[in-house]
């Protein structure tokens, strides 16, 4: 499958095509979207963390000069048991439901409530403070351990526990245990020469996006629903909205605008069917906003999690065994990602005999939504500081353990798996004959770390259709909202195959009426998916364009080849033509031409990274400081080097948030204090080096270029890699986070 | 309700009139008003940056100035970077060095750096760091948007 | 956001005469960057927005070698640190303003505004207590003058009576041998709000082995800005020692009577109020040290 030749366009760095769009205040996102007659929409939210709603009384509100509209879960239709297929894995509709706006409980701080239509937002927002809603308060529960107590305030009455095929009797917080095993633990630790165990506690964080979410909808009188928003998938947003509104698919169109960052965070809906709700009451278009609290409280966060690690090696370093516990917090509704956290912690190690037991368990926080790599960089924060803390006791090299342990092609993943062609020797190998990593680390207080990092990646569908222009240029339409340059990395595709420039290629994203089906932007695919599927359809035009070269030339289609951007026929006649000249004689060998390519390709190639840092702690005030940052990451081919350094960047940077200063902080009443950008505390650009991202190319089998998805990796190793750069510097094992300054000055006992 | 007032500025180089109520911000009025979409809500607290313009020669929070403030004033936002036929050497280098990613805090670390460079046309790495640190961006770890900027500062 | 009436005050009369007709429902707005937020959030019930900055004597911003620094009350951070004579006469007040939110908030937020906020975690009111600020202060029965220190009552409460207007604050000329410095504890490198932040001037003697005097502030350990007046007075006379300093930092701690919150535990910010006076004192002691 692999094209193993020269490319001219692939891994080079154009600029890309909407660039110039988003550096002059063009481009057009959600929040941007403008139109006559607009009324803005906005949310009430519960104050409490849990509380069973006794009474909605909306008539004061209703009686405020501009309202015009106010919606509660009255408004949505009864779901009933109804268990909805929506693409990515079976979800209760009741709880999809529930999270848009909250029926007989309310079950985080934030929970929507009711949802106001106005002439001018700030009615909007004054009309929700007149909505009389009389609570019944109940204890919250939010922590995971609490919330698997037996005695533990329960969110659902009516979860049981389903634990390896089997349901239990009583109700619980814990809505399921998975287990992978390989081998005999048992026999693996009684083979090992040590063994370490850790527990480690991870916080609730936000994917931080800077763009609110945001939706505006229009019912037309013909019933046809149209909503233009920022998501991650605009086809994903339709399916959800259709099965909430039980509105048939052909009657929503989802105009997908420019998205101001996802992370995972834009894949799930909140206020999309709210805005259509109001839509359908008020009949004008309706904009609903959140502002960040609102995102803060109530979007899904990437959980927390409590995490046990035992691993067992000789002497010489070889791991014998290893053992994870992961409870996951899943938010107010059961869906964490234990699953690929499971599937992703002892990934980097070919290890004979594995364990790993996951819980999902509801607490009284938002629902958790995907957040990059999700589950795995809570997973990997225990496995590979226990690592760390091996080859440590050992005296082995971090990075030459990892070599000595390294999963490759044909070894097994603990839940099943066998990897084919994967490059995580490649990415420690790098790491460790990177400058960084060889040059001296010796100043007081002053340390470094090391961890690796997996993500398995994801196929899923994508279609992309191919107009060809006559002046040999192409207009590429395709479903993947751009994110971060992937209208360039997918368009290059097409131009590397029909021998054209990158420039020669016009990508536009649009709605759903106007592209086949395409899954979201998100588990690093759309590079990998909906380039595989540009890919296609350039081939398609190729083929078409060869047999219009043989009708011109009279010759039959086997006896034109394609090469170089030029087509030219071969045994007999010698005749030539580039591309674009024969783009400009369609008409008359038989009119447009346009390809088209779908795929649902399963051959996603897992992508291994490595990072390095070192880091300076005060240790009178318990700051760390990141001074130097190495990230060496496989890319399987990296399309557009500068976007690919972009993931791998952003990727590190957020892990470095993760691990020294984000979390949700909680009073005792389950609100959250620190719900602003202020008190989040993101990393700013004065908190930073610069991020070298390294790239490694271990082509993936499974895609003609030999990509690999970037973008989620590479938030999976900073938070162990920064805790093993502390431990280097001041001698402490740090297992909770974030690592933030008051923690630190505990476990140096200095407070 | 307050009466909307009578407001004339200059966005852009242009006079403009516009009505907003008092607790309009400038930033509610620029987009929900002016339609000059460019400058973005990230937080409506001055926490991201997102917003930021020129108010008579100075970085401003739009979200954290009233629309009523800017009577008699000069505003100059993204919208009004470029010439028509060429873009401004920021806009330039932001391209040339990928420095962005979804792109929704660029047009406040373009008005962010031009500020800059105005007052610090040679400004070091941790010049650029410390100036933009009231500009957030979660997709490219900043790396990019630096050199961005100290690439725009040589350029010019 | 609740809905308010906006009037731009052209002279002190016209807007010490409105707060006292519009009453506890007006609030002045120079910066904003605080009121602003305040009231979108619904932290504060604002009917009235009075607007100085058009009037003369809150934008003043004169520097005498001899007399000191007149600050108006609505100048803001950049014009300070941008003059030259102010950056040296008063070190500790530019380090507040340098880091008093980003660049964009320093374009608009004053030290007379951060004052009138009255937060405990004020950046800039510890560098005017230990530089001796006075506060000038118009109302309906006049102008009075009230030190600093005594400005700040409690959480968003100052001494500011009905129909009262902070209009400037006069800051000494700085003594021969002296200097301050301000420094704050926030776990990233900007844009947060001080866990705890401390500040401190010195006047040493001619041979700058002897500190003569010293004021030492603290913020975010209490309901208001502190002075810490016993930990001061410690340092009078004593030589420049780690001893002297150690001892001050001690004083200090323990008038701190910190909470805990999102930002920081009570535990944290007693243990930060020693390692920042220390920081903060020898920061002050080596400028003056440094000085030719």
């Amino acid at each position: 499958m692999l094209e193993n030749k020269e490319h001219k366009v692939i891994g080079t760095r154009p600029i890309r095509h909407d660039g110039v769009d988003k550096v002059t205040g063009r481009a057009l996102y959600g929040a941007d979207f403008q139109a006559a007659g607009l009324l803005h929409g906005r949310v009430l939210r519960s104050p409490h963390a849990h509380a069973r709603i006794i009474s909605i009384d909306t008539s004061r509100a209703e009686a405020l000069p501009g309202v015009k509209g106010i919606v509660t879960a009255k408004d949505i239709p009864d779901a009933g048991d109804k268990i909805a297929d929506l693409g990515e894995g079976a979800v209760n509709l009741k709880y999809l439901c529930d999270n848009i706006l909250a029926s007989d409980k309310v079950l985080y701080k934030g929970h929507a409530v009711a949802a106001v239509a106005a002439t001018n937002p700030h009615i909007a927002e004054e009309a929700c403070t007149l909505i009389d809603v009389e609570y019944e308060v109940l204890p919250p529960v939010l922590e995971v351990r609490q919330a698997m107590e037996p005695d533990a305030p329960l969110l659902h009455e009516h979860i049981r526990t389903t634990s390896l095929g089997e349901t239990a009797e009583e109700p619980s917080n814990v809505a399921s245990h998975i287990q992978h095993k390989l081998g005999d633990p048992e026999k693996g630790f009684a083979a090992a020469d040590i063994v370490v165990e850790r527990e480690f506690i991870t916080g609730t964080v936000h994917q931080g996006y800077i763009e609110p979410h945001n939706a505006t909808a229009h019912y037309n009188a013909d019933g046809q629903l149209t909503i233009w928003c920022s998501t991650q998938g605009a086809f994903t947003v339709r399916e959800q909205v259709a099965e909430i509104l039980q509105y048939p698919i052909s009657k929503i169109k989802v105009v997908p605008m420019e998205i101001g960052g996802g992370f995972g965070g834009k894949i799930s809906v909140y206020i999309k069917p709210v805005a259509a709700l109001l839509a359908k009451k008020t009949g004008k278009p309706v904009k609903v906003l959140m502002n960040r609290s609102d995102v803060f409280e109530g979007t899904g966060p990437t959980p927390a999690s409590f995490i046990r690690v035992k691993m067992g090696a000789t002497k010489e370093g070889k791991i014998t065994a290893a053992e994870a516990y992961l409870a996951f917090e899943a938010g107010a509704y059961p869906g964490s990602p234990v699953g690929p956290g499971a599937m992703c912690i002892f990934a980097p190690y070919n290890i004979e005999h594995v364990i790993i037991d996951g819980y999902d368990v509801v607490v009284n926080k938002p629902k958790t939504a995907p957040y990059r790599a999700p589950g795995a960089p809570n997973a990997a924060f225990g496995s590979e500081t226990v690592v760390d803390e091996i080859a440590e006791k050992l005296g082995i090299d971090p990075l030459e353990i990892r070599l000595l342990n390294a999963a490759k092609e044909g070894d097994r993943r603990a839940d099943g798996p066998v990897h084919p062609r994967i490059g995580c020797i490649e990415t420690v190998e790098a790491a460790k004959a990177h400058p960084h990593y060889t040059a001296p680390n010796g100043k007081k207080h002053h340390g470094r770390g090391v961890a690796s990092g997996y993500w398995f990646n994801i196929g899923l569908e994508s279609s992309v259709t191919i107009n060809v222009n006559s002046d040999g240029t192409i207009n590429l339409i395709e479903g993947s909202t751009d994110i971060g340059g992937t209208r360039a990395s997918i368009a290059m595709q097409a131009a590397e195959v029909l021998g054209i420039s990158a420039e020669s290629v016009n990508p536009s994203v649009v709605d759903t009426n106007s592209v086949g089906y395409t899954a979201v932007t998100g588990g690093s695919r759309t590079t990998y998916a909906t380039g595989y599927a540009a890919y296609e359809a350039a081939q398609d035009v190729k083929r078409q364009m060869i047999a219009r070269a043989a009708i011109l030339w009279e010759v039959d289609e086997a006896n034109v080849q394609f090469a170089d951007g030029e087509f030219s026929s071969i045994n007999g006649k010698e005749e030539q033509i580039s591309f674009r000249d024969l783009c400009g004689r369609l008409g008359e060998t038989g009119g447009p031409i346009v390809g088209s390519g779908t795929v649902n390709p399963g051959g996603a190639g897992g992508a291994y990274a490595t990072h390095v840092v070192d880091v300076a702690v005060d240790e009178e005030t318990g700051k760390v400081d990141i001074l130097r940052y190495t990230a060496v990451q496989d890319a399987g081919k990296a399309i557009h080097p500068s976007y690919v350094e972009g993931q791998i960047q952003g990727g590190a940077v957020q892990g470095i948030g993760w691990a020294l200063n984000e979390e949700y902080i909680y009073n005792d009443e389950g609100t959250m204090t620190n719900a602003s950008f202020l008190d989040y505390r993101m990393p700013t650009c004065l908190d930073l080096p610069m991020i070298d991202a390294v790239i490694v190319e271990v082509p993936n089998p499974g895609h003609p270029y030999g990509v690999r998805g970037v973008g989620e990796v590479p938030i999976v190793p900073p938070m162990a890699a920064i805790a093993n750069a502390i431990y280097d510097a001041i001698g402490i094992r740090m297992t909770e986070l974030p690592m933030s300054p008051d923690r630190l000055l505990k476990a140096m006992g200095k407070i | 309700m307050a009466r909307r007032s009578h407001v004339q500025t200059t966005i852009n180089g242009e006079t403009v009139e516009f009505l907003c109520e008092p607790r309009q911000s400038l930033l509610e009025v620029l987009r929900d008003e002016l339609h000059l979409t460019g400058a973005k809500e990230g937080c409506n607290n001055g926490n991201c940056g997102a917003c930021s313009v020129i108010l008579d020669g100075r970085l401003v929070n739009s979200c954290l100035v009233l629309g009523v403030e800017t009577e008699g004033k000069s505003v100059e936002t993204i919208e009004g970077l470029a010439a028509p036929d060429k873009l401004h050497p920021i806009q330039d280098a932001f391209l040339e060095n990928a420095a962005l990613q979804c792109g929704i805090c660029t047009p406040g670390f373009i008005m962010s750096a031009k500020a800059l460079l105005e007052q610090n046309p040679n400004p070091t790495e941790h010049e650029v760091r410390y100036w933009l640190a009231g500009n957030l961006c979660r997709c490219t770890g900043y790396d990019k948007i630096v050199r961005a900027v100290l690439d725009a500062a040589a350029a010019e | 956001m609740r809905d308010f009436s906006y009037i731009a005050a052209t002279t002190i009369p016209e807007a010490v005469a409105l707060l006292g007709e519009k009453g506890e429902s007006a609030r002045i707005l120079a910066g904003g960057t605080d009121l602003i937020v305040q009231v979108r959030e619904a932290r504060r019930d604002v009917d009235w927005m009075i607007d100085i900055k058009s009037i003369p004597e809150v934008n003043v911003l004169d520097y005498n070698a001899a007399t000191g620094l007149v600050l108006g009350a609505a100048v803001e951070c950049y014009k300070i640190y941008a003059n030259d004579a102010i950056c040296d006469a008063y070190p500790s007040l530019i380090d507040a303003t340098k880091i008093i939110g980003g660049t964009a908030i320093q374009g608009r937020a004053g030290v007379g505004g951060n004052l009138c906020n009255a937060s405990p975690a004020a950046d800039g009111i510890p560098p005017l207590i230990v530089l001796n600020a006075t506060c000038v202060i118009a109302g309906p029965n006049g102008e009075r003058e009230l030190p600093v220190e005594q400005f700040c009552t409690a959480p968003g409460q100052t001494a500011l009576q009905k129909g009262e207007m902070l209009v400037s604050l006069k800051i000494p000329a700085p003594e021969s041998n002296s200097s301050s410095y301000y420094l704050r504890f926030i776990p990233r490198n900007e844009m947060d709000i001080a866990v705890v932040g401390a500040g401190a001037s010195v006047t040493l003697d001619a041979a700058k082995e002897t500190i003569v005097s010293a004021r030492i502030a603290l913020a975010a350990v209490a309901p208001t800005p502190l002075f810490a007046e016993e930990a001061s007075a410690l340092l009078a006379g004593r030589e420049v020692s780690d001893e002297a300093i150690n001892a001050a930092a001690e004083a200090a701690q323990a008038i701190a009577r910190p909470i805990s919150d999102m930002r920081g535990t009570a535990e944290q910010r007693t243990h930060l109020v020693g390692v920042l006076t220390r920081r903060a004192l020898n920061g002050a002691i080596q400028r003056v040290q440094e000085a030719t």
